[in-house]
Formats: structure tokens, sequence, C-alpha cells
């Protein structure tokens, strides 16, 4: 566990403490104790056009003790505020599976675990950050750096210069928590920030030095990209006005990627606010590209079922609605096909940077 | 059975160089031509009667001396007691009975004992026996098996078999050690005595023979115990082969009823068997050799399959040939003929397959069903279905493995352990070929899930269950010599699906009722575990500040108020056997229903006749040191043993 800065977490804290006061009241007044707690699904999530950003609904769920159904849940929940609060007076950060590991054990009298699997523990947390109203860095719980970021970039980490120009080929591994408070972006003379899905296309912009030629911000996620990365691209469009391109796959998963990059994901769409950046935009991999690159058919993959069914469902979403994107989808489900990024190396390794960017960047064809 | 062979010379000559270069003419190809002995056709086929393989073969040896001992046994009409022994032998040293490759079988009954002049050939001449020629239901058919096994240890290991038999407190003892001709298919006496010994009666074969000792499915040990589950009113004691030695108590102090002879039944027979029939008979006139040598025909219905046929029904059956006697099989099958009777099948019976099961198997749910007689081409046949399940809480299980936490991914084993099936066909264990059997089939095809038990497409009901199918027939349709499976008949079938469906519909009203009283149970209890848990994290919210035990109580009061309070506990108070006929359900005070007295040697009309639930007998303290015993026999359910130890309850 990591040391951090003394922060105004005293709130969090107090907040924390509050579930144990309602279960003391509750006691009290020989009530059923109830926690109230946002609903995180499609049906609770509302797209705000005017903002462009998925909000979250008014849908609350009631967690209660005194309920068969929900007992072992609700107990779960205060063991994970226990251990949250520890976390808190502690001052430390952990991860989402240590937090797992302090609090499984065997409910006495029983053989019985408090927590069988991580998959259990994982959204006690998310349903903590949703009803106490706090980002999960200020329940001191942080992801694995997944993301990674090189280019005309100084950022003070912990005190630490550094320079992302000056990193080599391996470049600077976001932290998951890059609040003002922790990192400080110095000096950007970036003129856009490219968000890459895969870390192969990454490494291969970085290795050409593609950031140098045209002067922008090199970031991936390395599939759906973590918070830190989506903060960071959100802060340097919000602090530094650069605007945001999105490079994924040609397929279902992809085109869910960028619309989280730009509105939000579902599932903690009460984070939209900070994260989301409605003005960036869709560079590839378009299904209209393999025609217009000359991707022979054979390099692309056939579309499952589920990618299918995926791909529909998309249509549905209040923010897929635009004709362009309507189109855009409909015309991958009708070709039939998907095609990865990695597939752009069938012209020539290259082809990415030396060809296919170039052109998309000057002809400024992209998807907004 | 014996066969001319016409296609497979038996030696096979050397090709000599001929004036024709090649092929033969008839009168040498008919040189050729010779008489095969049943015995050289099985010494060559040996898989045929279950001798495939080494560990195969020494089970298939215990099996078919068990068999005789008990059939000979019931014949008799004295209960049963048999000792099996299976050692290993060779030079000393003798290696591990898990390394062994030869080994000595020797069982012993307390039967009738065997008239001297029989003994060599029952044991040394395939084929001859008592069974074959009569329809009468008995676990031995042909005559093969212990000749066969006696063939096979001589072939392996060059030792004959050695058999004490007595008839009587005032016979002899004789002793004979037999080898069988397997040119001729006749004995060949090496010794033969008279000796001292210590048993008034009974018989005693000993088969030295190549083999293989393995625990397991299929295995010796999983005979025995499968065997007395189906046999209760047997005393078992197996020395088994690394020393250790089982008791398999006698729970059922009734001998079977025994099993009558009949004739055969017209709608069963086969045109050659009828005209067989006909040819043989002792009876003057077509009607009277219909009526006295088939079952169920009286004069007046064999009058009116001679009008069906248009014959004469003073014909001598002799000259009913060619298309009269076709025309006569037409008639027999176009009459309407009652069903053959059934008293020649004796079935285990419901109390009796309940008492085995519980014996032998933990649980906490027992039931048996016992259809009413059925036939299948002529054959009358009953089966029986029984169903053991649950993981028999009222035992003590091993608290050191029950009380180990449970690590990531650990429970989910226990939750993909499937129902076994235990088969049987006239009392004895069937053991291989299980999905080619007509019960298996019967068991996939039922719906489980209709019984609340789950069950995945295609495959066994999951849970803690054992399932009991039984079919007793005059003849039972074995798919094969070595007597693996049952043959799969619509009738048959029908009838076993019938009988599982009962056994489900009586489990399902059992977990049923137990769920019922368990979702109060648990609801308290859960609340009861978690306010602990709770309680816990608000004092450490809090900093310590506030009163544990305050908090705790107040939860409690609530969770009582709001579960029903003390009145759950009366519907707890588990449900009695009512409405379950021919069950037994165990409880953690004690099993009720038909609960068969266990370890105790008390006279038949001491077992428990009722079908009404009696009060717990096992709480009586003189009868605890006896139980002991149960323990250990029960914990035999080997392959499931592990997955039922960590199942969470």
């Amino acid at each position: 566990m990591a040391r951090i800065k003394t922060r105004k977490s005293g709130s969090v804290e107090k907040r924390l403490i509050g579930l144990a006061d309602l279960v003391i009241q509750a006691a009290q007044r020989k009530r059923d104790p109830t926690i109230q707690i946002p609903v995180r699904s499609l049906s609770n999530v509302k797209f705000n056009e005017k903002r462009g950003i998925i909000e979250m609904g008014p849908n609350r769920q009631a967690r209660s003790f005194f309920n068969v159904g929900m007992a072992k849940k609700f107990m779960q929940t205060l063991l994970v505020a226990d251990a949250l609060a520890e976390l808190q007076r502690a001052e430390l950060t952990t991860s989402l599976r240590e937090i797992y590991y302090r609090t499984k054990h065997t409910i006495k009298g029983s053989h019985e675990n408090t927590f069988d699997t991580q998959d259990e523990s994982d959204p006690v947390i998310e349903d903590l950050e949703v009803a106490l109203e706090a980002l999960r860095e200020e329940l001191h719980v942080r992801a694995e750096n997944a993301g990674t970021v090189v280019g005309p970039l100084v950022v003070v980490d912990d005190g630490d210069r550094v320079d992302c120009s000056r990193l080599g080929k391996g470049g600077y591994s976001v932290p998951s928590i890059v609040e003002p408070e922790d990192v400080q972006i110095k000096k950007c003379t970036a003129d856009f920030v490219l968000l890459v899905e895969k870390g192969t296309q990454w490494n291969r912009l970085a290795e050409d030095r593609f950031w140098k030629k045209y002067n922008c911000v090199l970031l991936t996620g390395n599939g759906q990209p973590p918070r830190g990365v989506r903060r960071l691209a959100r802060r340097l469009h919000d602090e530094k006005r650069l605007p945001v391109y999105v490079l994924v796959d040609n397929d279902p998963w992809g085109y869910y990627i960028y619309s989280v990059v730009k509105q939000g994901s579902i599932n903690l769409a009460f984070e939209s606010e900070r994260m989301a950046i409605p003005d960036a935009k869709f560079v590839g991999l378009s299904s209209s590209d393999p025609e217009a690159y000359g991707l022979p058919r054979n390099v692309g993959i056939k579309l499952s079922d589920k990618d299918i069914s995926r791909a529909k469902e998309l249509l549905n979403y209040r923010w897929f609605q635009k004709k362009e994107w309507q189109g855009e989808i409909k015309r991958m489900l009708s070709i039939g096909l998907k095609f990865e990024l990695d597939a752009l190396a069938n012209k020539d390794f290259q082809f990415l940077t030396k060809q296919y960017l170039p052109k998309k960047l000057k002809d400024r064809d992209w998807l907004d | 059975m014996t066969t001319k062979a016409t296609k497979h010379p038996t030696k096979p000559e050397k090709p000599t160089p001929q004036a024709k270069p090649r092929g033969l003419t008839a009168a040498e190809m008919g040189d050729r031509q010779r008489e095969i002995s049943v015995s050289e056709f099985f010494t060559k086929n040996r898989h045929l009667l279950g001798f495939d393989s080494p560990r195969k073969a020494l089970l298939t040896c215990v099996k078919e001396a068990v068999d005789n001992a008990l059939d000979a046994c019931e014949e008799a009409g004295i209960l049963p007691e048999v000792v099996v022994r299976v050692e290993v032998a060779g030079e000393p040293p003798l290696p591990p009975a898990s390394q062994a490759t030869r080994f000595r079988v020797t069982i012993v009954d307390y039967g009738p004992g065997i008239v001297r002049q029989h003994i060599p050939r029952i044991f040394a001449k395939l084929l001859y026996g008592s069974k074959f020629h009569r329809l009468r239901m008995s676990r031995g058919q042909q005559g093969i098996g212990i000749s066969a096994a006696g063939m096979y240890g001589q072939l392996t290991t060059g030792k004959p078999v050695q058999i004490t038999s007595r008839t009587g407190e005032n016979a002899p003892t004789h002793y004979f050690e037999v080898q069988i001709d397997t040119k001729k298919n006749e004995p060949r006496i090496l010794e033969k005595k008279e000796i001292e010994w210590e048993r008034h009666r009974g018989t005693q074969v000993t088969i030295e023979l190549e083999g293989r000792y393995q625990k397991g499915r299929a295995s010796i040990d999983e005979y025995i115990e499968l065997t007395s589950i189906a046999n209760p009113h047997v005393q078992l004691t197996y020395h088994t082969p690394e020393g250790e030695t089982k008791v398999y108590p006698r729970t059922f102090h009734q001998l079977p009823e025994p099993p009558r002879e009949i004739k055969p039944h017209p709608y069963g027979i086969e045109f050659g068997v009828l005209l067989k029939m006909l040819h043989d008979t002792k009876s003057h006139w077509l009607s009277g050799c219909l009526s006295t040598d088939f079952s169920r025909v009286s004069p007046r219905v064999a009058g009116e399959i001679c009008q069906t046929a248009g014959l004469n029904t003073h014909a001598k059956p002799r000259n009913i040939m060619g298309q009269d006697a076709e025309k006569l099989y037409k008639a027999i099958q176009a009459t309407k003929i009652m069903a053959p009777p059934t008293n020649c099948i004796s079935p285990i019976g419901e109390k009796a397959i309940l008492h085995g099961l519980y014996k032998q198997i933990k649980g906490d749910f027992y039931t048996a069903v016992t259809r009413p007689p059925a036939v299948y081409r002529g054959n009358p046949f009953v089966i029986e279905a029984g169903l053991a399940f649950g993981t028999g809480k009222g035992e003590a299980v091993d608290s050191a493995h029950k009380a180990m936490p449970l690590a990531e991914g650990e429970h989910k084993e226990a939750e993909a352990e499937l129902a076994r099936v235990i088969r049987y066909a006239n009392r004895v264990p069937l053991l291989y070929q299980q999905s080619a059997c007509a019960t298996f089939k019967s068991v996939l095809d039922t719906t489980w899930r209709n019984y609340g038990v789950s069950q995945s497409r295609g495959a066994l009901p999951a849970g803690p269950m054992v399932i009991f199918v039984h079919m007793a027939s005059v003849w039972v349709p074995f798919t094969s010599e070595s007597k693996e499976a049952i043959a799969d008949y619509d009738e048959i079938r029908k009838e076993i699906t019938l009988a599982l469906r009962e056994c489900g519909r009586r489990l399902s009203v059992f977990l049923r009722r137990r769920e019922r009283a368990e979702v109060e149970h648990r609801r308290r209890n859960i609340f009861d575990l978690y306010i602990e848990e709770v309680a816990q994290a608000c004092k450490r919210l809090k900093g310590g500040k506030i009163s544990v035990e305050a908090l705790r109580k107040q939860l409690h009061e609530t969770a009582m108020k709001r579960t029903g309070g003390e009145e759950t506990d009366e519907i707890l108070d588990k449900g009695q056997p009512e409405g379950l006929p021919h069950s037994i359900i165990v409880t953690p005070e004690g099993p009720e229903g038909e609960v068969p007295e266990m370890g105790v040697a008390s006279p038949p009309e001491a077992a428990p006749q009722a079908a009404v639930p009696e009060p717990p007998k096992e709480q009586e303290p003189e009868k605890k040191p006896k139980l002991k015993k149960k323990p250990k026999l029960r914990k035999k359910r080997a392959p499931v043993k592990k997955a039922r130890k960590n199942r969470k309850r």
C-alpha cells in the first residue's frame, strides 16, 4: 500500500461512519436497517443531449438487512465500509483485490465465508461509491496502472517532474489517480490527444515517433481505458484545450470504448461528469475504412452472434442515434465482418503511422 | 451348444506347395471340419463370460461363486451366510495386494452342500447346471459361471479348483480337486478324499487365478457392498486381500419368497420353440399339449386357439408342421390370453430394499417402490426402484474436515456431484457397461427436475443421491453372456420409468417438506450469523465507541419479530413421513419410518412389520455399541466421499 498525501478526506470518512449510525439508529427503533443505493444499469441512466454525457437517473434500490436475499450483501457492505474507513484513517491506498482479502474471513460459528470470490466484493465497492457519492480515488481505492502516455507533456507526480517526451519508447505509466492534487500538468505543447485502444498500435506509433512528427500526446488504455487514462485525457482536454481523437478496432466493443470516452459508461454514469469528453472524435477504424484503404476481405473476422447482438444493442442507445453512427454500425452489420487495428499491417508494418493516420487527420475524416 | 465350425478351422495347416497353386478341394476342406467343444470355444472367447481383463476376471470369479452360494441357500430355504476371502497367492515374499497378479479366492457358505457325484461336473463342466431348463427366477441362468471361473484359473495358474462340501451333520465331508478337460468339456478329478470339516453343512470353493485387485468402481468391494444392499437377508463376511475384514450384517430376517417354476407363456414363445415343444410333448392331442405345456392356457382357451387356426383339437401335435404350425403360431398371438403367473418371481420387496439402502448408504431420505409384475416377450418381470438421498446429517461426520474454511472456488466441487446408479438383475449387482443398460437409460430419461433435483440435459441428476434399480425376472434379457447390462425392451423401460417416477414423487414431497421448515430456520440463522458481523463492523466504524452487546441484542429482537418468533420452531419440528409409504427420513433426532434394527440378530418376527412410523429405536442406549459398526461400513461411498465433506450445511 502506498502512502499518500493528506487530502480533505474527513467528509468521506464521515459518510462511511454514517452507515454505522444508520444501523445503530434502525436497531434502536426496531426497524430494518436499509441503505439506499442508486441503480447502476441501463434502465437508470439517461443521456443528457445538451451536455452530451450519460447521467445517472434517480432510481434507487433499497438494501435492507432483514431480507433473506439481501442480508449477506448488507453485511458485506458494512464490512467493506469498515475496511474503507480504515484506509481513510491510515491514509493508505489499496487495490480492489486487497480489499477483498482484507474483508474475507469465515463467519463465526459457521463454515461460511464473508466473501467467496472477488466478484462479490467489487460490486459492493462500486455500490458504496455511488451511494456515498464518493469517487473511487476518494475512497483510496486504486486500479492497476493500465495506461501509458508519451508526448510533449510535462507532469509533476508526487513532486517528481516527468517529461513524457523523454521517456523513450516505454512512456509514462498513467497512475489510476490523476487528480490535480496528485498529478499536475506543468506543460503541454501538443496539438491534440490520440487515444489508442490497443498497446500494439500505441507501441508502433511510439516507436515511429508519430507524436513528435504530428505533435500530439499518445495515450493508450490497453482495451477499455481505465479511469486514470480517461481522467488524464479529460484534463488535457479541459486544461489545455486539446481535441481528443480515439482510435479503436472496428467492432461493437471498439465503438463502445469510444462511447465510454465520449459520453461515459453505464455502470459508472455518476462519474461522467469528471470523465466524459463529449467533444472526442472517432478516427477509426470505421467500417468504411477497409474499402477506402483497400484492406482485403480476408483480413476481416466474421462477426459472431455475440458481436451482432451487441451491435444491435448499440443501435438502440440514445447516444448512437446520430445518422452517421447508425450508418456506421449498420454498414458493419451488412458487411458481416469486423476488422482489428492490427489488420492494417497487412498493407505495410508502418501503414498506420505513415499513411492511415496522416490521411485521416489531413482529411478530417472522423465521426463525432 | 456345440457348433460346427465352417468358417474357422481350428488348426490352420501350413500351406504346402501343390499342383494347384491356390484353393482346396471339397474333400480336403471336408477333412478339416470338426466339432468344437464348448470349453474350447470359451477358452478362446473368455471375454464373453467376463474374463477379459485381470481385474474383471477376479471380480467375475468372486461374483459367480457368491451368486451360486446364494442361489443354493435360498433354494434350500436356508438364510444365507457367506464368507468371501481374497488372498494374494504365489511364491513368498508376497507382493502387496495392489501390486499382486495372482490371487486365491475362497467362498464358503453354510448352504445345503452338494452331493458327491455332482461335485466334479458342477465345477468343471461348462453348461452343466440346474437353472437353464426351467423358467424360474434365479441369479445364475446357464451353468457356465463357476466352471468358467475354474477354467480361467486353470488356464492362468494351472491350479485345480478345490471344493469341500458336506450335506449334513451325519454325512461325510468330501474334498475334491478338479480340472476341466477343455477338449471334451468333462471334469478331470485330480484328488478325491473324505476329510474332517468343522462345519456341519455347506460348500467351500477355492480357485487360484491371475487377476488384479483394485478398489473403487466395479471392484470386488463394490460388488460385495451392492450385494449386501439388495440382499439384506444375507450375512456377508469379506476378508480383503489387504487383510481387512468387513462384516455386512443381516438386517432382514426373512428369506425371500421362494419363486415357483412356471411353464412358458404362449405370447413370448418363438416359432422354432413352438415346433420343438409340439414335437417333444407328452400329450396326444393338440389341445392337451397347449393346455398342459403352457401357462395360462385353459382347455377352453386351447379350443379357441385351435378354432382360430382351423386345426382339429384332437390333431396329433407331432403332425403339425409347415403351414399348419404357422397358422397355429399366428392364432396364439391373436387369442387373448391372461398374463403369465407372477409367483415365479420373487421381488426383493420394498421393506427389504429400504433396509439394505439404510444399512449401507448414508442419507437423509430413503424410499423404495416395487412395481406390479409385467410381461415382456412372454416373460414376467418385476421392476423395483429405490432411492437414498442426502448426506445423512443424523450421523456425526468427520468434523476435522468440515471445520476447514473454504478457499476460493472450493465449494463448487460439491455442486457438480452426480447421482450414482446401482443396478441389479435378479438381486445380482451389475457393475459394467452402465451406459448400455436399460435401467441407466431410464434414469437419464426421467425428468428429475420435476422432483426438485437439478439435472443437466442428457446427464444424471445432480445431488447426493443413490438410485437403485432392480429387475427380477425368470429370464433377464442381458446384452451379453457376461451379464452386464439389461437389454432395452420397451416394456421394461416403461416399468423402470414408472418406478423411478414414483420414487421421484416421494423425494419431492420430502424435499418440499424439508425446504418449508428450513426456510424459516435458515432465515433466522443467517440473520443471527450476520448480526455478529454487522455489529462488529459498526463498532470498528465508530471507533469502538458503541456497545456491541446492546446493538446485537436489538438486532436479534428485530430478527425474532420479523421471522415469526417461537412459532418457527414448531414448524421446524420435522415432518413425519406420513404420506410417504415405504420411506425412511433421517433427522438429527434419529430416523423415522420403516427403520430396520441394525446389527441385532433377532428372530424374523421382531423385524419391523408395520408401515407405521416407529419410535426411533436407535436412541436406546444398549444398542449404541452395535451401531458403531455402521459408520465404517457406510463410509464406503468412496467416489463421492470427498465432495461430500466439503458441502456446506
